[in-house]
């Protein structure tokens, strides 16, 4: 037996059809890899369609995982290791395999049905396109049937339990412990005792054989250790989970209770999902008829005093609009989460984009801005929910928060902050007011904002003395009362305007991920493409480019030094998962030339797709010296 | 403990801005009144509306106000009462609104039996964009929009709202303040949403429209004030509803000597969702128009006791988030 290989980094895909358990697989495998202190990064990537026929390609669910012993910032580039479940799911993935990757295929679905089915003509094993891989052929069908005989399964419940199988075979290859799987096999099936055997049974045979069989080429075994890390307290986390639970702190740091208002679409569903478990910190979860229906019901709770969110994807949140007006009008918080896919009109539900930056800061009738925020990946969406709250709260407005497919989906390991260094978040108390104030005065004292913030105090109904009627029909500035008046109209809308700028003063200011503050060439990016631009980044100064990297996670307003640093540099790339938004909202708001990097393949960028482009725009940098 | 607030108390600042001689005035009036009679406090009470001349309506009332977009305003209603359990919710809100754009939330709003009162404003017309026909205008009215005439089949409001699964159903009169305040009251005490349809004559686009059915001098003769437990009588008495088994539907009977025994006649059970129907159906000049309370069923729960009640801890935060954060599998970086 040859020794394992110590690996730096290595990326591993599952592939199968969507009915295989393969996103069941991959989680797992993440579990093992996060227990051992690796450091990883997962992408899910499933077909829209729930239960695709079976052996199709279109209904291939794949699960990748890029894990090291060093900072993992991606899912990674192209897998190392490809495990295919059937040849539908070696044939989707075929083309993104790199010479020399291992792949293994379960050979039981190596039939002509199969191949039909997925419209191969012939065995890929005998047509020669496999000769540059390292191909391992296991019967994991077979395999599976025979291991769990003994649990008196069903031969087609059986069947079913051989992503357990294949996963403990991956188990060993990276010399993974099996003991957390087996816990969380006894947990999960407790009820279903038959099932429970048949799983352990798969996940021991499994681990077994890739110990002892006899295979067409042996199967590699890896050794990835540890990642430098923090010191702390570590759990694994997807980005729907780490938005649901930075609301609910935010609703915590605010002392406010949040309704959380939704309709199901995807990718956004999973944070009605997570929100709707989480009663015991305050939080509760409205389901509505409709996308219009939610957006109105959370500004109705606003308008009652609880913290009102909101979330979709875009074509929801395009049917919310009207009614972000009226929250704008009426100046009541509101969040607003935009988990962003492919698009327009349906698009490609289950894959990502960050193509609705438009829609946020543009996207309303008339003159209607609003703050806009963005995550950077799922370890950053619990402090963003927070910030997005905070703002709302503190200018009385309501604010969108971007995320994406990729980000909704995808997990990493996630050092547990601590609740007692966050700065709890105040909202506008409402006016004190003497029994002897004169109606109009009441009326004046609700209206009065805050010179800083410019929000307004938030006066809800049950408070006392304190009745008032607001509407979107526009608003005398100091008295709240319906105004048609001219000069009114230009000063409240000045006013909107000003208190969304207000913002800047309450954000960091810009600072510069990897590089130096003045230069030839900034990498700016903003949302979940932040990880291959950082490993990009990072690898062209490690060939010695003078690159540097800016992120920026407040795109309206932008951070006030925004456009000072930017000057700062010859050239400005803005890689994008769209075709070019950030780059025209830089061009609009500092007015200055920017080129634009960009991909709406549905598919996050890749490290190598970046790295090019700045080698390509250095190379050109330097010329010009 | 403040003095009971009066009529006057629920009036606002604003001036009212409806045309003169509108029917909206007397139904904030009779609102206003009922405001009054009930006790109510100012502030914890919330009129909430969508788009429109009715939807003007919360800007006179002194109490909350929401004044919200066109046909949202169920949705709004909803957020605020999950919000704040307390607060009386009114939705105000009319033909267009209600049935046109904001039809699916009305449909929601009463199926859900969120507790609050919706006041459905019917004057058949679109009154604040000119004029327009609406879903409930009769066939062949002519507006701008319909020169030759509309040929879009009405809905009949009451109908929808039964359809939908309203526990509480009532019709009224703009002008006749009286039995509106007392359908209002009704539907204040109704635990769940309680729909009130008014008919509102709207004096620029649809003139008297109703006029056949609420002009005093017929309104005797083409109206039917039901109510429960009492024999389904009108005309001061001389006819009556009786139900033909053979056509499984009511038909007008003269009663007393010349016509049939007034044992003979229904006997209004509110809690009969068939005859409800069969009341909310009833159209002029075939049948008097049923106003009162047709329908009430106190038996289910509404919404929002439901909502919080599911809701294991009534929304009261007892969890505490840094706990949460570390449910599940975790693992400590120590470090070196």
């Amino acid at each position: 037996m040859t020794k394992p290989t110590d690996e730096i980094s290595i990326v591993v895909r599952f592939a199968g059809d969507s009915g295989d358990g393969i996103q069941l697989l991959g989680g797992q495998f993440a579990e093992s890899t996060a227990l051992a202190g690796s450091d990883f990064s997962t992408f899910p990537d499933f077909p829209a369609e729930i239960r695709a026929p079976v052996g199709t390609t279109f209904g291939v669910s794949a699960f990748q995982i890029n894990l090291g012993a060093r900072r993992i910032a991606t899912a990674g580039d192209a897998p190392d290791v490809l495990i295919a479940f059937n040849p539908a799911a070696l044939k989707v993935n075929l083309p993104i395999m790199p010479k020399g990757a291992t792949i293994i295929v379960n050979t039981d679905e190596f039939n002509d049905r199969n191949f039909a089915k997925a419209n191969i003509e012939r065995d890929p094993r005998t047509t020669g396109e496999l000769n540059d891989f390292r191909v391992i052929e296991i019967p994991i069908k077979t395999q599976t049937l025979e291991a769990t005989k003994p649990s008196g399964l069903s031969k087609r419940d059986a069947e079913q339990c051989k992503n357990f199988w294949g996963l403990g075979a991956v188990l060993w290859m990276f010399g993974r412990d099996r003991a957390p799987v087996e816990a969380w096999i006894n947990k999960k099936f407790a009820a279903k005792p038959e099932i429970r055997a048949g799983n352990l049974m798969a996940l021991a045979a499994g681990n077994a054989y890739a110990e002892t069989a006899e295979l067409s080429a042996e199967l590699p075994q890896y050794r990835v250790g540890a990642a430098p890390m923090k010191e702390g307290e570590y759990r694994s986390i997807t980005g729907a989970e780490a938005l649901a639970l930075g609301i609910a702190a935010a609703g915590e740091l605010a002392d406010k209770p949040i309704l959380f208002a939704g309709y199901p679409i995807t990718p956004a569903s999973a944070l009605l999902h997570y929100l709707s478990r989480l009663g015991e910190l305050g939080v509760a979860t409205f389901q509505a008829e409709d996308e219009i229906a939610a957006a109105c019901a959370a500004i109705g709770a606003s308008f009652g005093g609880r913290i009102g969110v909101t979330s979709s994807s875009g074509p929801g949140i395009a049917l919310k609009t009207e009614a972000i007006g009226l929250a704008i009008a009426t100046e009541l918080p509101l969040l607003i989460v935009n988990s962003q896919r492919g698009g327009p009109s349906t698009g490609l539900p289950t894959k990502t984009e960050q193509s609705d930056l438009y829609q946020a800061v543009y996207g309303r009738n008339a003159d209607a801005p609003v703050p806009v925020v963005a995550a950077s990946g799922p370890d950053d969406c619990f402090d963003v929910a927070i910030e997005a709250t905070r703002v709302a709260l503190r200018h009385m407005t309501p604010v969108f928060l971007l995320t994406d497919g990729y980000i909704q989906n995808a997990a990493g390991p996630w050092l547990i902050p601590d609740m007692d260094k966050y700065e709890k978040i105040e909202s506008n108390a409402p006016p004190a007011l003497a029994q002897s104030d004169a109606p109009a005065d009441v009326k004046r004292a609700i209206w009065k904002r805050n010179p800083e913030t410019l929000g307004r105090p938030w006066v809800h109904p049950g408070m006392n003395g304190l009745a008032y009627r607001v509407g979107g029909i526009e608003k005398d500035m100091t008295t709240g009362d319906i105004s048609y008046d001219a000069a009114n109209h230009q000063k409240m809308t000045d006013l909107r305007f000003a208190k969304v700028a207000s913002v800047a003063k309450f954000i960091p200011s810009q600072h510069v991920e990897q590089g130096s503050e003045k230069g030839p060439l900034a990498v700016v990016g903003w949302g979940s493409t932040m990880g291959p631009i950082w490993r990009a980044v990072e690898a062209a100064r490690n060939e010695g480019l003078d690159v540097a990297q800016i992120h920026i996670r407040w795109l309206n307003p932008f951070p006030s030094n925004l456009p000072e640093l930017l000057r700062g540099y010859d050239r400005i790339l803005v890689p994008e998962m769209n075709m070019g938004q950030l780059a025209t909202l830089i061009r609009d708001r500092i007015e200055i030339p920017v080129e634009s990097l960009t991909k709406v393949s549905g598919q996050p960028f890749k490290i190598g797709e970046i790295l090019e482009s700045i080698r390509a725009h250095a190379g050109v940098a330097k010329a010009a010296e | 403990m403040n003095a009971p607030l009066t009529v006057k108390n629920f009036e606002t600042d604003q001036e009212v801005r409806w045309c003169p001689g509108c029917g909206d005035y007397a139904i904030l009036k009779a609102v206003q009144k009922t405001m009054a009679d009930l006790g109510a406090e100012k502030d914890k009470t919330a009129f909430v509306s969508g788009i429109g001349c009715s939807s003007r309506f919360p800007y006179y009332m002194n109490t909350y106000g929401f004044h919200t977009i066109h046909g949202r305003a169920p949705a709004f209603a909803t957020g605020l009462k999950l919000a704040n359990p307390e607060i009386d919710v009114w939705v105000v809100t009319g033909d267009g609104d209600g049935l046109s754009i904001g039809g699916n939330h009305l449909l929601h709003v009463i199926r859900r039996n969120v507790d609050l009162q919706i006041m459905l404003f019917n004057n058949e017309i679109y009154g604040l964009t000119k004029g327009q026909y609406s879903p409930t205008s009769r066939v062949g009215t002519r507006s701008p929009s319909s020169p030759k005439g509309s040929v879009d089949r009405p809905v009949n409001p009451c109908s929808f709202a039964l359809g939908a699964g309203a526990k509480f159903v009532a019709r009224g009169v703009d002008t006749a303040t009286k039995p509106l305040i007392e359908t209002l009251k009704a539907a204040h005490a109704f635990k769940g949403a309680s729909f009130v349809e008014i008919f509102q004559n709207c004096i620029v686009y649809n003139k008297d429209v109703f006029a056949g059915v609420t002009e005093k001098k017929v309104a005797d003769e083409n109206q039917i004030h039901v109510e429960h437990g009492k024999a389904l009588l009108f005309s001061g008495g001389k006819k009556g509803l009786r139900f033909n088994p053979d056509t499984f539907a009511l038909e007008v009977v003269a009663v007393g000597d010349d016509g049939v025994r007034e044992c003979e006649i229904l006997v209004h059970n509110e809690t009969n969702r068939t005859l409800a129907h069969l009341l909310c159906e009833m159209a002029h000049p075939a049948f008097p128009v049923a106003m009162g309370v047709i329908y009430r069923d106190p038996s289910a729960s509404s919404f929002d006791d439901a909502f919080w009640a599911h809701h294991a801890t009534q929304g009261k935060r007892t969890g505490k988030v840094a706990a949460a954060l570390r449910r599940g599998r975790l693992w400590t970086k120590k470090a070196g």
